[in-house]
């Protein structure tokens, strides 16, 4: 790839970026978009870990958390005048706070990685949200402590009391810290951070000590992290308990593994899946977490690798020009499967339905019908017959796309 | 102070018996496939609601011998049909598999139970005080409860060490290998293993129900601990796994019933401290609030020092 073909992807995603709140302006989206902002920057600092360094953590939340608790402080501190600096500064405090927990935590988890590491993350996660519940002058108890951001000087006019505002902000702390993460896997550290998490010994005789590399990329991630926090403080104006507990560090490996780990794109398409499933589904059911929860289960059985391992699977295809001959097998096992899953998901919104009618899809189904029930285990059912008798042919199909012919090699 | 001392290990020895219910299928499981089952203590929440649902119909006795096999199958046909699947792709994705299936089994109590409290009673003739000692009632369900576990331990370590299956089981835990060799299906084994870890969870979860209450938290307040335990007592070892539960358990439940603080450890030393210092949350703790922090610090402390646990074999 060419210097220029590099640039243009950067300059698209910097595009898409401030291009965002012109499209959608509605107050929803625009929170929506805040959120995505700080769930890119968020997931992408875990995958940093995971993706990259191979370390399984299930505290990555403290980091976070940390970083969006000394964050409202400082907009505390801004609201007293104790100190006088603009707020757009407030994700880099966010993030140093969070590096220097890094620092602490990671001088003496990161000296195993496996599972003795991903026990010690998920000890310190478990401390240290039990114990924001105990030193309430810091973190406010159970309900937290809020700021507000529109105190301090004003940059260049505009005091962030607009919610497209902030969004600007976050696009471009968004933007930075993308790119930064991204320079990271370019460097030496980010390598070697590969290097040892496929093996440590051999990364261990070339002369790296393989617990110094984990120590780097640990820091890394968790002053990204810590930035991912200050966005969260910015946009919110409070944080609270649940913003370092066990549920967010779950979520941002939700997010990092759907998306797919390993590839640098893979936790941003898991962020933006996951911000609007979480916004836009829930406004249409209470279920929303269970579909979440299935979603995840069948992403890790079936694509190992998320969804961005799905994308680049289909590079060598695409590399010889076999992606039409993909179409149609997948149309015909695709139809069946979306209307097996659409109409699995109506049976479970019946069972769950109290009210006399559900409306679903367009169509109005009562629960106390039989009928209704029996009609639709016939197309769930027939939908599943025509997924099982279609998957040979676009096995078949895959493989003629995929498999090299000898007289080609 | 002597009775609150002798009621404080007898709580202590009741829930480390219970945790140990949980941590001992966790461990097989783990020595078995080499990762750690996050689900674990889903299993034992979904014992407990499958046996609140047949002791409406059938009564609390038929839902202690049937919840549990409910459980053992469930894990059993998600052992087959899930995670032999994804265990090609390494041990990351299988921790990853029981993570997000304690989650979906989570959202899924809730969706048939509801998120409410159940009111799951333990049964009618076990509502007497077993003994009275200062004026404190001991009730007989727990003495059940203890009889159960101590029970499930017996019955553990002869089937494991006494019998042909248990001999079976623990070369195919070490040489997988060869007892397939040997003519044995390995992974009818492993599935028939995990089955029966997921079914003592299940156990669990049917007599502590009554007492921890039925909730959809539940797994979520003792997953933790269990892992702690399991990783506490070496990760494999299912004598560290005992030891480890009562030393938690104890802990827990001393810490609970003492009353002492960090005000009298300052005042031993005959420091005072302002009030009003901005660290007054760090003078004014007691023990009963770090209470549910302390397995977690112990944790961390084992595996900083010694992060093969009690009894945990060497890593190679």
């Amino acid at each position: 790839m060419t210097l220029l073909k590099k640039m243009s992807v950067w300059v698209a995603y910097l595009a898409v970026l401030l291009l965002l709140p012109q499209l959608f302006d509605s107050i929803l989206a625009i929170s929506v978009f805040n959120q995505m902002a700080i769930a890119i920057v968020f997931a992408l600092s875990y995958n940093m870990l995971l993706g990259q360094g191979g370390m399984l953590s299930f505290g990555h939340a403290v980091y976070f958390g940390m970083g969006g608790f000394l964050a409202v402080h400082a907009l505390l501190m801004l609201e007293t005048e104790t100190v006088h600096f603009s707020i757009i500064w407030i994700p880099l405090i966010g993030g140093l706070f969070g590096l220097l927990a890094a620092i602490f935590i990671g001088s003496f988890s990161t000296r195993k990685a496996g599972t003795v590491f991903a026990m010690i993350s998920l000890g310190i996660g478990e401390l240290i949200a039990a114990s924001s519940l105990i030193f309430v002058d810091f973190f406010g108890g159970e309900a937290g402590i809020s700021g507000d951001r529109t105190y301090g000087p004003t940059f260049f006019g505009i005091d962030f009391a607009q919610n497209v505002e902030v969004y600007y902000l976050a696009a471009g702390w968004v933007f930075i810290s993308t790119v930064f993460m991204y320079l990271f896997t370019q460097t030496p550290a980010g390598r070697m951070a590969n290097a040892v998490r496929d093996n440590p010994v051999r990364a261990e005789f070339i002369g790296y000590s393989a617990r110094h590399v984990r120590f780097i990329s640990f820091c890394a991630s968790g002053l990204f992290a810590g930035i991912a926090g200050g966005l969260f403080a910015l946009n919110y104006e409070f944080i609270t308990e649940e913003n370092l507990n066990a549920a967010t560090s779950g979520r941002v490996l939700l997010m990092a593994y759907i998306g797919g780990l390993g590839y640098f794109i893979g936790p941003i398409i898991g962020a933006v899946l996951l911000t609007l499933m979480n916004s836009l589904l829930s406004n249409y059911t209470e279920l929303w977490m269970l579909y979440l929860g299935i979603l995840f289960l069948l992403t890790v059985m079936f694509l190992p690798r998320g969804f961005a391992g799905f994308i680049m699977m289909h590079q060598l295809a695409w590399v010889r020009g076999k992606l039409r001959d993909l179409v149609v097998p997948y149309l015909m096992t695709g139809i069946p499967a979306l209307t097996f899953m659409l109409s699995l998901i109506a049976l479970i919104e019946l069972v769950h339905a109290e009210a006399e009618s559900l409306h679903i899809y367009g169509l109005t189904l009562d629960p106390s019908l039989e009928g209704t029930w029996i009609v639709l285990v016939v197309i769930a059912a027939a939908a599943l017959y025509g997924t099982r008798r279609s998957l040979p042919q676009l096995r078949a199909a895959w493989h003629s796309a995929n498999h090299i012919p000898d007289e080609e090699r | 102070m002597l009775d609150v001392l002798i009621f404080a290990t007898l709580n202590g020895v009741v829930t480390g018996l219970l945790l140990f219910m949980l941590a001992a299928g966790l461990t097989l499981i783990f020595s078995m496939m080499g990762v750690l089952n996050f689900a674990h203590a889903s299993f034992y929440m979904l014992g407990a609601y499958c046996a609140y649902s047949i002791s409406l119909y059938f009564g609390f006795w038929v839902g202690l011998l049937v919840a549990p096999l409910i459980v053992g199958v469930l894990g059993a046909l998600i052992e087959r049909y899930g995670l032999r699947r994804v265990h090609q792709s390494g041990h990351v994705a299988e921790l990853v598999f029981t993570f997000g299936l304690a989650f979906l089994i989570e959202e899924s109590v809730q969706f048939f139970w509801g998120r409410d409290t159940k009111n799951y009673q333990s049964p009618d003739i076990l509502d007497f005080a077993l003994f009275t000692l200062f004026g404190q009632e001991f009730s007989a369900y727990r003495g059940f409860m203890i009889a159960i576990s101590v029970g499930i331990f017996i019955g553990l370590y002869f089937v494991l060490t006494r019998t042909r299956i248990g001999i079976i089981i623990q070369a195919a835990i070490t040489h997988p290998k060869t007892v397939a060799n040997l003519g044995h299906n390995v992974p009818l084994i492993f599935m028939g293993v995990f089955g029966a870890g997921t079914a003592l969870a299940g156990l669990a979860g049917v007599i502590a129900g009554p007492v921890l209450t039925t909730f959809p938290g539940m797994a979520v307040v003792l997953g933790s601990i269990v892992f702690v335990i399991v990783v506490i007592g070496g990760l494999g070892s299912l004598a560290g796994a005992f030891i480890a539960s009562l030393l938690i358990g104890l802990l827990q439940s001393y810490a609970i019933a003492s009353d002492v603080g960090m005000q009298d450890l300052l005042n031993v030393f005959g420091i005072d401290f302002p009030y009003d210092h901005p660290l007054a949350d760090l003078w004014g703790l007691t023990l009963p609030q770090i209470a549910p922090i302390l397995p977690f610090l112990l944790l961390i402390l084992v595996l900083i020092f010694r992060p093969t646990g009690l009894l945990g074999k060497r890593e190679e």
